[in-house]
């Protein structure tokens, strides 16, 4: 089959050609298919839709889109009407007649289905809802108005016209001076400068001219999906990304692309896979694209539930089809990663910034975010960054805001505070590397470098909010047992380091810790984190040092009081009746797993607490606030 | 698994070694598992030694080298809905149903297993029931998505 579009002047004469078949004032119902609204039930609302369009023969005036995620999973499944950017929120199949023949045929707002915030606001538009309107979202700009198994939306949208600038007007080493002079430092984690990692693959020698260009799509950090909302929501602009990166990087050589995904985000490989095809019959990726002479062309691996495997070396081995172990740091992947190969890694998001500052240019993109980048690539921290905002908090979801937004700022503003009236304890950022930070830090600037110097980092993005009710020790015991369990066993402090500071928390944890646990813990840290091979070993220990040095009166009463003030450290806690409140309902007893709970109809109940095992489930029943947990 | 079945897996990627992992996960989309006969043919087939095949399937967490039940049942296990209860809800399905996670119930109704974030943490603490996904459980809620198989037993 040959391309559809083979100069940039075919490319723009397509894009006339969508653009004019898209009425942009034409109605549309904009249905959120990604992952949180689907598992919400979106397709079977989206199904809904389309049979009450059919039926009343309204499907030529109004037209369905299933698009990708909006960022605002909590509140799914999402329903966004164009041309007036009306929200509606967790809608439901049942919602659907009504709101045909209510709000589209009358125009009347169905109150019910509008976002109401923890103050009893309602809002109308999706931009003005807090959430979105203290945002600056320019990746996820398009996440909830193109259908991202349609590549026309994203051509209507301007897509792909950088690539065809950049390999139409600029040389490869311009584009790699432009990425370095931006300022965009890599998404994964460690914040290299992408400029400076593309020049030195550039510079590298490569006899055959192989290069390997790899996205990694791993988002091995639990608690974190921007990378997916990006690949299922916009693929193409990650694609464009890895394409540009392959004229800068290895042209006029053989680049060869990888995007490396975990096996845990089928919808993302599945629309992925939908998006390279497409480029590839668009004539994105092949041979001579555009006309350039540029040959480029995609595979996708998936990944096998390792976090290791998000390390650039582990990645690398694992597509070789080997166990991802990390080799030793002294050999640059630039020179010889893949099959020994000059190979080139970025995340996801790293390779979704660079068509941005292609089209809006390094002026505009360095005048986002903070220090200043003009004549050092480590100077500052530009552009945006989408950080999963989770746990607990008001609005969780998607967040996208300028390099250098404070906490407060993320966590009270577009998050909405703490759930429950509750009081917030703590926000834990960089994933299983970085830190848990506490009120005090909350007027801190988020970037690359103020997270490090407070011993937490950026990482991919994840950001846990935690209330009174997250015991800091149960959260320090929950990363160490992630990590050793996902440590590859390749050196010895990291394996039986991590293994031998999981059993001293363990025991804290049930009561049974010594005075000297909690030196032992901070020495222990500092062998792990120095004598480890990689970033997974010499990181190990943040969580686990944040948390002491921030909330180590928690440890302290774990260990001296054998008191956990969270309530979360079963040894630590009991259940009792509060007997003013109880109404004899027999709720609790009946659900008891453990026939702890005695008591008759109408009496007071009582719990045994020999047989009680602390499972919660009498207080989770309970509608009287009668179970007393201390 | 059947050898025509094998071959179209293995001819898929041409056979080629460096493609080892997507032909697991191949099998194991399949048949819910890696059959021991079948990942002896496959290092028979790519000569690759088999030792190789079971570091893979032991290092990757996705893999089974056991049959799983006729429901899956997984827990995210996740930071998000960590810090959410999903302990909890573990501890309740294992009691529940009496099988550790990691394992299938005797009868092979149920094999429960927990994974690190699918990527849906605003919903947490989430459980997933072949292929469902029920979000912001907690135990007594659970009891209600798991109905439907207790009463089949
Ligand atoms: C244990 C470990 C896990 C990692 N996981 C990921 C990941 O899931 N996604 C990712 O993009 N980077 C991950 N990284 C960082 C990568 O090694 C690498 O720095 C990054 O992908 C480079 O791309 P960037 O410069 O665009 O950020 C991980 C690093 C370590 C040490
Ligand atoms: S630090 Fe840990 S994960 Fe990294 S190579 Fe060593 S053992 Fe493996
Ligand atoms: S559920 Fe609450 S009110 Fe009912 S018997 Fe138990 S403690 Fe009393
Ligand atoms: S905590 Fe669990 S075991 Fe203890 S009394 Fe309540 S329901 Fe029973
Ligand atoms: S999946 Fe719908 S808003 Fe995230
Ligand atoms: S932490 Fe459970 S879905 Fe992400």
């Amino acid at each position: 089959m040959t391309a559809r579009v083979q100069t940039a002047a075919d490319l723009e004469a397509y894009r006339k050609k969508v653009q004019a078949k898209g009425d942009s004032q034409r109605k549309t119902i904009s249905v959120c298919a990604g992952t949180g609204c689907c598992a919400f039930g979106a397709m079977k609302l989206a199904a809904a839709f389309e049979q009450a369009l059919s039926e009343r023969k309204l499907q030529d005036q109004i037209q369905l889109r299933l698009t990708g995620c909006h960022g605002f999973c909590e509140r799914g499944p999402l329903v966004v009407f164009h041309p007036e950017g009306l929200l509606y929120q967790r809608v439901k199949p049942d919602d659907v007649s009504e709101i045909l023949d209510e709000t589209i045929a009358k125009g009347v707002i169905i109150e019910r289905l509008l976002y109401q915030d923890a103050q009893g606001q309602t809002y109308q538009k999706e931009d003005e809802v807090p959430f979105y309107k203290n945002q600056m979202r320019v990746l996820l700009a398009h996440n909830g108005l193109i259908d991202p198994t349609s590549i026309d939306d994203y051509i209507a949208v301007g897509g792909y016209r950088p690539l065809a600038r950049v390999l139409n007007e600029m040389k490869p080493e311009e584009v790699c001076t432009t990425i370095k002079k931006s300022g965009l430092r890599g998404r994964g984690g460690g914040g290299f400068p992408a400029g400076v990692k593309w020049e030195s693959c550039r510079a590298a020698p490569s006899q055959d001219g192989i290069r390997y260009i790899i996205c990694n799509a791993d988002e091995g950090d639990p608690g974190a999906f921007m990378d997916r909302s990006l690949m299922e929501g916009n693929p193409h602009s990650v694609i464009e990304g890895m394409i540009i990166g392959a004229w800068a990087i290895a042209h006029p050589g053989r680049p060869e692309g990888y995007v490396y995904i975990r096996h845990e985000y089928p919808l993302a490989v599945e629309r992925l896979g939908i998006a390279l095809q497409q480029a590839r019959d668009m004539g994105f990726l092949g041979k001579n694209i555009l006309g350039s002479g540029l040959g480029f062309d995609i595979t996708i691996n998936r990944g096998g539930g390792a976090f290791v495997c998000g390390e650039s070396t582990a990645l690398m081995t694992s597509i070789e089809g080997f166990v991802g172990e990390p080799r030793a740091k002294h050999i640059h992947t630039v020179e010889s990663g893949l099959y020994d190969k000059p190979t080139n890694l970025n995340n996801v998001e790293t390779w979704a910034n660079v068509p941005l500052i292609i089209e809006r240019g390094v002026e505009w993109y360095t005048s986002i975010g903070t220090g200043d980048v003009s004549d050092n690539p480590w100077g500052g921290s530009k552009g945006t960054k989408i950080f999963a905002l989770v746990g607990k908090v008001n609005n969780t979801g998607l967040v996208e805001v300028p390099m250098g937004a404070t906490l407060r700022h993320i966590i009270y503003d577009i998050g909405g505070g703490i759930p429950g009236g509750k009081k917030f304890k703590a926000v834990q950022t960089g994933g299983p590397s970085g830190g848990c930070l506490p009120e005090s830090l909350l007027d801190l600037p988020v970037d690359f470098d103020k997270l490090t110097e407070v011993g937490s980092m950026m990482g991919s993005g994840g950001m846990i909010v935690m209330d009174e009710s997250t015991c800091m020790v149960d959260l320090a015991r929950y990363f160490i047992n992630f990590l050793a369990d996902e440590s590859c066993g390749k050196c010895v402090t990291c394996r039986e380091g991590l293994r031998q500071l999981g059993i001293i928390v363990k025991r804290i944890c049930a009561g049974e810790g010594r005075e000297e646990d909690i030196q032992l813990l901070s020495d222990l840290s500092q062998t792990v984190a120095e004598a480890s091979l990689c970033a997974l070993g010499n990181t190990a220990p943040n969580p686990l040092l944040s948390t002491l040095k921030y909330f180590r009166e928690e440890y302290e009463e774990h260990v001296k009081e054998k008191k956990c003030r969270a309530k979360v450290c079963k040894a630590l806690i009991t259940f009792t009746v509060i007997e003013e409140n109880c109404t004899g309902c027999l709720l609790c007893k009946k659900k008891c797993p453990s026939q702890a709970i005695s008591g008759e109809k109408k009496k007071v109940h009582s719990i045994d607490q020999g047989k009680c095992i602390q499972c919660g489930v009498c207080n989770d029943v309970c509608k009287f606030n009668a179970i007393r947990v201390e | 698994m059947d050898a025509k079945k094998l071959n179209t897996i293995l001819d898929k990627y041409r056979r080629e070694p460096s493609a080892l992992l997507a032909i697991l996960q191949d099998i194991q989309d399949e048949e819910n598992y890696l059959p021991k006969d079948t990942i002896r043919q496959v290092a028979g087939e790519l000569g690759v030694p088999l030792a190789r095949i079971y570091a893979l399937s032991t290092f990757f967490s996705s893999f089974s080298l056991e049959p799983r039940g006729k429901h899956i049942c997984t827990v995210c296990m996740g930071t998000a809905c960590h810090v959410r209860g999903a302990p909890r809800l573990v501890e309740h399905i294992e009691r529940e149903f009496d099988v550790p996670a990691g394992q299938t119930t005797p009868d092979m109704q149920l094999t429960l297993e927990t994974v690190n974030c699918v990527g849906a943490c605003a919903l947490g603490p989430l459980v997933i029931l072949d292929g469902e996904y029920h979000g912001n459980m907690n135990p007594a809620k659970l009891d209600r998505v798991f109905r439907p198989l207790k009463k089949k037993e």
